[in-house]
C-alpha cells in the first residue's frame, strides 16, 4: 500500500514538472514574440539588481572594510545570494499574484482544470526577463571568484553548485510559504517582499554586520542564513556565526529539503482553506 | 483657477486617499515590509559609519534616522514606482485618454490632485509606524522644534509634487511607446540610484555626488531629509524643489500637448 501511495506521488510529481514545463514553454514563447520588448525588460531587470551591487561599490569607495569583510569578500556573499534568488525568482517569483488570482475569483479556473494547481500558479505568466537578475549576479560572483583570496580545496569547488541549488530550493520555499499565507490574506502580497528581496538584501552584507537576534532568526526560524553565510564562511575560512559546529556549512542541500517539505504542506493547508469569492 | 474648480480638485484628492484606505491589509503589509527592510539598511549603515564616523558630514545617529526616513518615505513619494501612472498608462494604450480629454477639468492637474490624496495617505499609514519603530530601537536624531517638522512636511509635499512630475513625464512616453514598461522600469531605476534610497547622496564621491544632487531627483529624499537633521535650509530646499517642480510641470504641459494632437491624428 505505501509503496503505490509513494509511487502515486511520484507520478503527482512528475505531472507536476511536466505541466510547468509545458506553461513556462507557451509564455517563454509569448514573450518572444515581442523580443524588443524582451530585451528591454530582461535589460532592466538587469540593471535595477545591478544597482544594489553599485550602492556596495559605492560604500566601498569610501571604506576598506564592512563589518570587518572586504569588498572581495562582501562580492563573493553578494554573487551566491544573487544567484541563488534569482534562479529562483525565475522559476516561481509570479508566485506572488496568487493574492490578486484569490481577490478576483480567476484562482477558480486553475482549480477546475485537470493539473497540479500549485505547477499552474508557479508557471503563471512565467518571466524569461527575470534571467537579467541570475546573469547580474553569475557576473558578480565571477568577479568575486577572481578576485578572492580563497585556499581552494575540493570540497570548497564543490560546494559551490550545491551552495547555489540549495540557496535557490530555500528560497523558492519562502516563496510558496508566501502565497500559501496569500490564501488567509489575500492582500498582503508585500509580506512576501520583506523575506525574498529583504532576505536576499541581507544576505549580500556579512552576518558580523547584524544584531545576533537578527542572525538567530535567519538561521533557525526562516533558514536563509544557509543560503550562503554559513558555506561563505567556511570557504573564507573565517569564523561562523553564532558559534555554530563546522559541518553546518554542508547542510544547505538537507535544509533546503526540509524547508521545501514544510513550504509544500503549507500549500497544501492553504488550498484546502481556500473559499472562492465566487465572481 | 475659480474657487469651484478648486473645490473639484480637493474632491479628487480625497478620492485618491480614501481609494487607498481600503487596502487595509495591504497597507499593513507594506508597512511590515518596509520596517523589516529599515532594519536590514540600518545595520549595514551603522558597520559603514562605524568604519568611518562623520562620513558624508552625518554622524551616525543622523545615518540612522536617513534610513528610516527613506522608508516612511518609499511609498508616499513613490520613489520605486507606484502611484497614478499604471492607469494612466492602460488609459492611454486603450484609447480611453480620448474621454478624460473632453472632461471639463485639466488632465495634468486631474491626475496631481488624485496622486497628492494618494501620497498624503501613504505618507500617514505607512510612514509613521517606520518612523516611530526605528526611532524606538535605534539611536535617532529627530528635531524637538515643531517649526524643523513643519518646514520638513512642506518639503515632503514639494517632494510629492516633484515625483508626481516626473512620473506624469513617464506615463505620457506610452502616446508614443503604447507599452510603456521599459520607461517605467527606466524611471524607478534612476529614481531608486538618485534620490538618496540606496545611499545617502552625500555619500556619493565628488562630481558624481554633485551631479546628483542637483538631479531633481533629490527632492524627493535627500531634501526632505536634510530640513530634518538641520542640514540643509528651509528656505533654500523649497526654492531648489519648487523650481525642478514648476519646470518639470511646464515640461509636462508641453509634452501633453504635442500628445493630444496625437490623440486626434489616431483618431483614439
Amino acid at each position: 500500500m505505501a509503496e503505490t501511495a509513494h509511487a502515486a506521488g511520484r507520478g503527482r510529481v512528475a505531472e507536476g514538472l511536466r505541466v510547468y514545463g509545458l506553461i513556462v514553454m507557451m509564455w517563454v514563447r509569448s514573450t518572444m514574440a515581442y523580443r524588443t520588448s524582451f530585451v528591454l525588460t530582461a535589460f532592466g531587470n538587469f540593471a535595477i539588481t545591478a544597482l544594489d551591487f553599485v550602492a556596495i561599490l559605492l560604500m566601498f569607495s569610501r571604506v576598506d572594510a564592512l563589518g570587518g569583510w572586504s569588498l572581495s569578500e562582501v562580492a563573493l556573499l553578494y554573487g551566491l545570494s544573487g544567484v541563488s534568488f534569482g534562479l529562483a525568482d525565475l522559476a516561481i517569483g509570479s508566485m506572488e499574484r496568487l493574492g490578486r488570482r484569490v481577490r478576483d475569483g480567476t484562482l477558480d479556473t486553475l482549480l477546475v482544470r485537470p493539473a497540479p494547481v500549485l505547477a499552474q500558479v508557479a508557471a503563471d505568466r512565467f518571466g524569461l526577463r527575470r534571467l537579467g537578475r541570475v546573469v547580474q549576479g553569475l557576473l558578480v560572483l565571477g568577479y568575486a571568484l577572481t578576485v578572492v583570496d580563497v585556499d581552494w580545496s575540493v570540497a570548497k569547488v564543490l560546494l559551490m553548485p550545491v551552495m547555489l541549488l540549495s540557496g535557490a530550493g530555500i528560497f523558492c520555499a519562502v516563496f510558496v510559504a508566501a502565497a500559501a499565507f496569500q490564501f488567509v490574506a489575500q492582500d498582503a502580497s508585500e509580506v512576501s517582499n520583506a523575506f525574498t528581496y529583504g532576505g536576499t538584501t541581507m544576505l549580500q552584507y556579512p552576518p558580523t554586520v547584524f544584531a545576533l537576534d537578527l542572525v538567530r532568526g535567519v538561521t533557525f526560524v526562516v533558514p536563509l542564513a544557509f543560503v550562503n553565510w554559513l558555506p561563505a564562511c567556511y570557504v573564507l575560512g573565517r569564523p561562523y556565526p553564532l558559534d555554530l559546529p563546522r559541518w553546518v556549512a554542508f547542510a544547505p542541500p538537507l535544509v533546503a529539503v526540509a524547508c521545501c517539505a514544510l513550504a509544500g504542506l503549507a500549500w497544501r493547508a492553504g488550498l484546502r482553506s481556500y473559499r472562492s469569492t465566487g465572481s | 483657477m475659480g474657487v469651484g474648480s478648486g473645490r473639484l480638485y480637493v474632491a479628487v484628492a480625497a478620492g485618491g486617499f480614501r481609494r487607498y484606505a481600503t487596502y487595509r491589509v495591504a497597507t499593513a503589509a507594506g508597512v511590515f515590509t518596509n520596517t523589516v527592510f529599515g532594519l536590514v539598511l540600518v545595520y549595514t549603515y551603522l558597520a559603514l559609519w562605524d568604519e568611518k564616523p562623520q562620513l558624508g558630514g552625518y554622524d551616525q545617529a543622523q545615518a540612522v534616522t536617513f534610513v528610516w526616513l527613506g522608508q516612511a518615505l518609499l511609498a508616499a513619494l513613490a520613489i520605486g514606482g507606484g502611484g497614478f501612472e499604471d492607469e494612466l498608462m492602460e488609459r492611454i494604450r486603450t484609447g480611453d485618454i480620448a474621454v478624460d480629454l473632453y472632461r471639463p477639468a485639466d488632465l495634468q492637474l486631474w491626475w496631481l490632485a488624485a496622486d497628492v490624496g494618494r501620497a498624503l495617505f501613504q505618507l500617514v499609514a505607512r510612514g509613521v509606524v517606520p518612523l516611530v519603530f526605528g526611532s524606538l530601537f535605534f539611536p535617532v536624531e529627530l528635531p524637538r522644534e515643531v517649526s524643523v517638522w513643519a518646514a520638513f512636511l512642506v518639503a515632503v509635499v514639494l517632494g510629492m509634487v516633484v515625483s508626481f512630475a516626473l512620473r506624469y513625464l513617464v506615463a505620457l512616453s506610452a502616446f508614443w511607446l503604447l507599452d510603456g514598461t521599459g520607461v517605467k522600469q527606466m524611471g524607478w531605476i534612476v529614481g531608486l540610484f538618485c534620490s538618496g534610497m540606496l545611499l545617502p547622496l552625500n555619500v556619493f564621491p565628488g562630481a558624481l555626488g554633485e551631479v546628483v544632487r542637483a538631479l531633481p531627483w533629490s527632492s524627493l529624499l535627500q531634501a526632505p531629509a536634510d530640513v530634518l537633521l538641520g542640514e540643509a535650509g528651509a528656505l533654500g530646499t523649497f526654492v531648489f524643489q519648487g523650481v525642478w517642480a514648476v519646470a518639470l510641470l511646464a515640461v509636462g504641459r508641453l509634452v501633453q500637448a504635442a500628445a493630444t494632437r496625437r490623440v486626434v491624428v489616431q483618431g483614439g
